[in-house]
């Protein structure tokens, strides 16, 4: 077992699948898919574990039952990641703080996967539980089909990890951060510098390769954790937060970076945020945690049709003419529900293109001038209000301005 | 797990983070080896008279002195042993190295290995002034090097200590705390600085169940002229089970920490 991870010639050995434009469109799916049963053929053997594939297949199965999740597809061939009723208690002056409450879920390997929560949902916990670093009341897990209970070990030599706070040493150069990691992880000699060589290459780090990390600006700093988290070419990479506090430009390299990985290595990728616009774009598929539950997974297209609807959104010349025009729009079929917001209206129908040539008809017919419509996709945004409850602003505990 | 590996690690944890790290900070040396040379001269100027008080045994303050304070000294620096866990762990250095496949043992051993380079190098450095301000050494070599020795044995005890209270408590001010309450009273109910023949007897009586009295003793003795060598070897028994005990304390709070 020992070593093993090392020797997955991950980075090194596909080529084709370069191509694959963004891991997070459903629209790639096709592709993206066809490239995780790849990676996961050869991620799985890599853990040391025969049974991998059919175990965590079989387990992966009442995880996707999750509370109030109705649009499952099966997933890719292999399970990188799986979690099956996870509960854990936390004691505090205050009392018992219930962290996670049944959480489950499973992820494919070789793809980009999306824990998307308000702070306090419960990311972080199911991330230290993943990674080793805390246990689980109850419940089980498994990361490349090890048992992350029974074999902390062996899961350690299988995973990389990136914390919500830097883990670089800052006393030393990142050359030295990279190089000792790599021997926490038993690489050596020849073999350990090439790979760090590579790895500040490959970050645009090499230039700074010699600074002592305290001169790093903190994007610099979040490269080179993910950096350091890839030194032995982990099959699963699990990031908390990752994006936390870099501006745009960053986060945007960042992204490039963990989707160039998934799609290019095959390395399968675990990333907490709470940025609804981030998992959106860049997760093949997004777990939605409120209250230490998923309380919906699928792809982002997934989540948003389950809504299963869209709004046309009509902004009137006159406010006055608001009534008339909420009773005109009543009238017309295809329009479920109209609210009201000064001059503004928002009509729910199920497909909005196709309902627009009837909203636009009804409110001619009946004399009212519209200024401006827009029709709007659900974004993931309705879909957290509309799974847990609340509005994501509202459960950050950010006032809606 | 394998010894080889163990061992490696320890090393590369060592030298290419604990050792780099210090070699980077001046200022700590600095201040870690200017503050037993300010013991030294003070405690000598202010004991000066207390070498001719009947009981003492009379001699030299300085030769009295010199081991006390490299004995103190060996303790005050191990008891912030832990303050390097407590960093990490609000840092995620802890966590970075908690999930690589590195066992725990590793991240104590590779801590109390860099405290004993630390206290060798010390050590000498107190000797040396000691002996240049005029502390003798009819025990020679050996008798020197028997005195690094239980100074390193005693900043091992005491370095397992702080690194199982720093991860209990994960507080840089608990850690604080907690050192201070325990190493002035630990340095002054032994022998460092007075005979315990000149002390109250409870404070003598106290003495012989401390480690740094133990510490302090060995190597009082170990420099002297003629070394029981059989009292030497039994307090640096009872050190090496000491050490072993704060040893087996870190590792489990190692576990507990990991809630």
């Amino acid at each position: 077992m020992t070593g093993a991870a090392a020797s997955v010639p991950a980075a090194a050995s596909v080529p084709a699948t370069g191509a694959v434009p963004a891991a997070g469109t459903a629209a790639a799916a096709g592709t993206a898919a066809a490239a995780r049963t790849a990676a996961a053929a050869r991620t799985v053997p890599a853990a040391g574990t025969a049974a991998a594939d059919g175990q965590a297949a079989g387990t992966a199965a009442p995880a996707a039952h999750a509370p109030g999740t109705t649009e499952i597809v099966p997933a890719a061939a292999g399970t990188a990641v799986s979690a099956e009723g996870l509960r854990k208690v936390y004691q505090s002056r205050a009392g018992e703080v219930l962290a996670l409450d049944g959480l489950g879920f499973s992820v494919a390997a070789g793809s980009v996967f999306a824990l998307l929560g308000p702070n306090g949902a419960g990311k972080t916990t199911t991330i230290r539980i993943l990674t080793t670093l805390t246990r689980p009341d109850a419940g089980r897990a498994t990361v490349a089909g090890i048992d992350v209970l029974t074999s902390p070990g062996r899961v350690r030599s299988v995973i990389g990890a990136v914390g919500q706070s830097s883990g670089a040493v800052t006393d030393l150069t990142g050359y030295e951060n990279l190089a000792l990691q790599g021997s926490m992880n038993r690489m050596r000699g020849a073999g350990l510098r090439r790979r760090v060589a590579e790895l500040l290459e490959q970050f645009g780090l090499a230039e700074a390769a010699r600074r002592q990390v305290r001169t790093y600006s903190g994007g610099m700093r979040r490269r080179l954790d993910v950096a350091t988290a890839l030194v032995h070419r982990p099959a699963v990479l699990f990031l908390d937060e990752p994006t936390t506090g870099l501006d745009p430009e960053g986060r945007a390299e960042l992204w490039a970076v963990l989707t160039g990985l998934a799609a290019q290595a095959g390395t399968t990728i675990l990333v907490t945020t709470h940025y609804l616009e981030e998992a959106d774009q860049f997760a093949a598929r997004i777990a939605i945690v409120d209250r230490g539950r998923i309380v919906a997974e699928g792809t982002s297209g997934q989540l948003k049709a389950g809504l299963q609807g869209d709004s046309v959104l009509l902004e009137l010349a006159a406010a006055g003419q608001v009534p008339q025009a909420e009773a005109a729009l009543a009238r017309v079929a295809q329009v479920r529900q109209v609210t009201a917001a000064g001059a503004a209206l928002r009509a729910r129908v199920a497909d909005g293109p196709r309902a627009l040539p009837a909203v636009l008809a009804g409110l001619e017919a009946a004399g009212i001038p519209v200024l401006s419509v827009t029709v709007a996709r659900p974004s993931l945004d309705d879909v957290y209000l509309h799974h847990a409850g609340r509005s994501f602003r509202q459960a950050e505990g950010i006032t809606v301005s | 797990m394998n010894a080889a590996n163990f061992v490696r690690q320890s090393w590369v944890l060592l030298t290419q983070r604990y050792l780099r790290q210090l070699y980077r900070q001046p200022a700590v040396i600095g201040i870690a080896l200017t503050q037993p040379v300010i013991w030294l001269l003070l405690f000598g100027a202010l004991f000066k008279n207390v070498a001719e008080i009947p009981g003492f045994g009379g001699g030299n303050y300085i030769t009295y002195l010199t081991p006390g304070v490299v004995i103190m000294t060996a303790l005050f620096s191990a008891s912030w042993t832990g303050m390097s866990y407590i960093e990490d762990m609000s840092t995620g250095v802890m966590d970075r190295f908690l999930t690589a496949p590195v066992p725990r043992g590793v991240l104590i051993s590779a801590t109390l290995a860099y405290q004993a380079v630390t206290t060798v190098v010390q050590s000498a450095i107190i000797i040396a002034i000691g002996w240049a301000i005029g502390a003798t050494f009819p025990g020679g070599a050996l008798g020197i090097a028997a005195l690094i020795v239980v100074s390193v044995l005693l900043a091992l005890a005491m370095a397992g200590l702080s690194n199982g209270l720093a991860l209990l408590s994960r507080q840089r001010e608990t850690l604080i705390a907690a050192s201070t309450t325990l190493v002035l009273p630990l340095t002054f109910l032994s022998g460092a600085f007075l005979s315990l023949h000149l002390v109250p007897g409870w404070i003598a009586a106290t003495a012989r169940y401390n480690p740094v009295n133990w510490a302090a003793s060995a190597g009082r003795e170990a420099i002297g002229a003629h070394p029981p060598w059989g009292t030497i070897g039994a307090y640096a028994g009872f050190l090496i089970i000491a050490l072993l005990a704060t040893a087996a304390l870190s590792t489990r709070a190692f576990r507990l920490a990991q809630r």
